[in-house]
């Protein structure tokens, strides 16, 4: 980010007349600094994972003194709540207005079907909320209340991913940026650390989940930024550890986890990789995940919308859409039904071979 | 008179003592003591040598979430590697898998089965993740009240599956127990002796234990669950346990690998920060739990499954089958009576049931009778109906052949009518040429 602050003289052949342009990274960045920034957050995962400690340690704040937790017995039957946590932090003269969003009760009854559904729901009305903002006629103050990022919780206690881990990030991979965590990290040695990453690795390929990936870094970036890239993308999913309180280690106070055998240091890159994801999140990535939440998920949303929109029109045959949108030549009736005929052919036959490709791997197990 | 009434005073009194002496005979128990030693204090000895010739055996059930440390603690228990395959997580249920070792510590034999719950918690419904769990355990009581019952039996050698511990292995969230475990263990805790433990607890700071464990508890004593209490009966044990008790549920890490500590190779878990010694009271429970589990309550667990939640069973299965110990009357019943009550029942029901069924015959063969004859007739009517319909066209086919006949014989009068007559024709026509 220092870099942008630099300018070079331009080395035009023609004219050796200094333009100025070169000056626009540093305008955009005095401007952005006045317009102050917003991000929103989304976590996920079971109760007792670490989600709210790992919050904290990344942001360096308490969003959740007065939090009530519900017993076993009160879990049972539980539904998903969605709650947000509004806090705006300042650092450096820049403004940042961060929303959290906390799912409790997922995954925590006894019967967790579509237990995500509420929190597709979210994400969606967010979308739509958005949609109409934009396509409204007054478009001066419009909030961004998209989630820009979920980071998912995996329990580090098994052998990998289970259905329901699969279930959600399916659910909602075309929806939202997914951030895949291997939590409390401070259960497993470094070699089932290795183990447990390259399993996850490979059952997310294997299950076509799309989750979060870091853009590809530009060819001209110097070797030791391209190794660190590459190190980093190879050290996904990121095992977290994180802490509330303050410990003595080596001299230094720092965040960490008191044990009768030693001490965990959260910012200690060799105990665990969350100076990785708050680098990655904060510090390099974030305002790429917004990107990619406006360009790809919203854009995906959007047209859906549209389409679903001017087939609806289309069968009733009118022609004035409600939205300002470009009309698009719509296809008549009959073979938009040919269209859907297939599109549902397809999905039959994909949907034979899905279960064709898991009676075999059940008789492989 | 003197002497006489000395007599009879002295034999009174004489009476009275001997009633008392008898009737305290009757009513308590002498405590008379030894002249010398006679021997019957190795009678606990003969006991043991003969439940060491005979061998031991233990069934331990392991319930909790795939990968959760099961198998592991299994191998550092029993300071063995039993073999055992990862699970997937993706099973469609949870199902039970026994496997039954034998092993021997100086001369004692053990035959040892665990019970693995293979995709628990795994479920993304688990309404019904306790059903085959309680089944199982169901099961083995069954086989062996059918051994009891039977005319012929051996129990002295039957292989005892009936199950005396189940560790149930709660995980490492800090907060506390999850939906799932409450619920199970509930259906759970009338049938088998629990001790609950926390898995993976090195990832459970001191202060945080502290919290969890007495949440824990507070969660089972609040839904009423009763978990296995360590007996506080016996002088010899009841100091310790009852101090153990107070230290439920059991935190505990498990560990197969060997690491230098110091000048020592402990079994431990290596972390960058530091090592985890699996032994180290200070670091986990695991002691505690071997202590209790295996040195200290073995024969006490296999007691309870037998006299406590075997017998619920036993009464609960016979109680359903209509045996009762006392009758309206409140004698008790006999056996035999019993028996002969519920098999005149029985054949009642059986003879019933035949009637039933005969009747059942009977009606249906009617029946089908009645339709055959229905068919029948139905047929008979076609036949008839066809009948008459081929007479009447016989009858058609007769006139018409008269008619034709009739016809042919005109047609042939008329022909020979014609050729007499042409045949005199050219006579006649001679006979005026010669005139």
């Amino acid at each position: 980010q220092m870099e942008i602050l630099k300018y070079r003289r331009s080395t035009c052949t023609v004219e050796k007349q200094y333009v100025g342009f070169a000056t626009l990274p540093n305008q955009v960045h005095r401007k952005s600094v006045k317009k102050g920034f917003d991000f929103t957050l989304m976590v996920a995962g079971e109760s007792g994972m670490g989600k709210s400690t790992l919050v904290n340690s990344l942001f360096l704040t308490d969003l959740y003194k007065d939090r009530k937790l519900l017993n076993a017995e009160e879990r049972i039957n539980q539904t998903v709540e969605i709650i947000k946590h509004t806090v705006d932090i300042e650092e450096k003269g820049v403004k940042l207005k961060l929303t959290i969003v906390d799912t409790p009760g997922f995954g925590d009854a006894v019967n967790n079907n579509e237990c995500w559904k509420p929190i597709t729901d979210y994400i969606d009305q967010q979308f739509e909320q958005y949609f109409r903002d934009e396509s409204g006629l007054n478009r001066k103050n419009i909030q961004d209340n998209r989630v820009h990022c979920c980071l998912y919780f995996i329990p580090p206690f098994g052998h990998g991913l289970r259905p329901v881990d699969v279930e959600f990030m399916k659910a909602l991979h075309e929806k939202v940026n997914i951030i895949p965590l291997i939590a409390k990290a401070d259960c497993l040695t470094p070699n089932e650390i290795k183990k447990l990453k390259d399993r996850i690795r490979e059952e997310i390929d294997k299950f076509g989940i799309k989750v979060y990936q870091f853009p590809e870094c530009d060819s001209d970036e110097d070797e030791e930024f391209k190794q660190l890239d590459k190190e980093l993308k190879e050290c996904t999913p990121f095992a977290v550890i994180g802490s509330n309180t303050v410990v003595e280690a080596r001299g230094q106070r720092v965040r960490g986890r008191l044990y009768p055998w030693g001490i965990v240091e959260v910012e200690n890159q060799s105990h665990c990789d969350f100076v990785k994801l708050r680098n990655m999140l904060i510090r390099s990535h974030m305002h790429d995940l917004k990107d990619v939440t406006c360009d790809v998920h919203y854009e995906n949303y959007r047209a859906q919308c549209i389409q679903e929109m001017t087939s609806k029109l289309a069968q009733d045959n009118r022609m004035e859409s409600p939205i300002p949108i470009l009309p698009l030549s719509t296809p008549d009736v009959d073979t938009e039904k040919l269209i859907k005929m297939k599109d549902e052919e397809l999905k039959r036959m994909q949907e034979m071979l899905n279960k064709m490709q898991q009676q075999m791997h059940e008789k492989d197990q | 008179k003197l002497t006489s009434c000395n007599f009879i005073s002295n034999f009174y009194s004489r009476l009275m003592t001997y009633i008392f002496h008898m009737s305290s005979i009757i009513n308590e128990k002498r405590n008379l003591s030894l002249g010398g030693h006679v021997g019957f204090d190795s009678l606990p000895d003969q006991l043991v040598s003969k439940s060491v010739t005979q061998g031991f055996c233990f069934n331990i059930l392991c319930v909790g979430e795939t990968g959760i440390g099961k198998s592991t603690l299994m191998n550092t228990l029993f300071n063995t590697m039993f073999e055992n395959e990862e699970a997937s997580h993706y099973q469609n249920g949870v199902y039970l898998r026994p496997r039954t070792y034998d092993l021997q510590e100086s001369n004692v034999h053990l035959k040892l089965t665990i019970v693995d719950t293979v995709g628990f918690g795994d479920q993304i419904n688990k309404e019904d993740s306790y059903k085959p769990i309680v089944d199982y355990i169901d099961t083995q009581f069954e086989n062996y009240l059918q051994e009891e019952l039977k005319i012929k039996r051996s129990l002295f050698n039957y292989h005892d599956t009936r199950i005396h511990i189940c560790l149930y292995f709660i995980a490492p969230t800090g907060h506390s127990l999850k939906s799932l475990d409450l619920v199970t263990m509930k259906k759970l805790d009338s049938k088998v002796n629990i001790i609950p433990i926390i898995a993976k607890a090195d990832t459970i700071s001191k202060s945080e234990l502290h919290k969890f464990k007495i949440k824990i508890m507070s969660e089972l004593v609040s839904n009423g669950v009763q978990i296995y209490q360590f007996p506080t009966d016996d002088e010899a044990v009841s100091e310790i346990n009852a101090s153990m008790n107070a230290h439920l549920p059991f935190a505990v890490v498990g560990s197969v690998e060997e690491v230098k500590v110091g000048n020592k190779t402990v079994r431990a878990r290596q972390y960058p920060w530091g090592v985890v010694q699996v032994e180290n009271e200070s670091h986990c429970d695991f002691v505690k739990l071997r202590e209790m589990l295996i040195r200290v309550n073995m024969e006490d667990l296999r007691e309870q499954t037998h006299a406590r939640h075997y017998e619920l069973y036993r009464r609960c299965k016979l109680e359903e089958m209509g045996f009762k110990d006392t009758d309206p009357d409140s004698q008790p019943f006999s056996l035999q009576e019993t028996y002969e009550a519920k098999r005149k029942e029985f054949l009642g029901d059986l003879q019933r049931k035949e009637e039933e069924m005969r009747q059942m015959f009977v009606n249906k063969v009617k029946e089908t009778e009645a339709e055959l004859k229905e068919k029948e007739r139905e047929l008979h009517d076609k036949f008839e109906q066809l009948k008459r319909m081929h007479q009447e066209e016989k009858r058609k086919v007769e006139e018409k052949r008269r008619d034709l006949e009739e016809e042919m014989n005109a047609f042939n009068r008329k022909k020979v009518a014609a050729e007499t007559l042409s045949l005199s024709q050219p006579l006649k026509k001679d006979k005026d040429k010669k005139k």
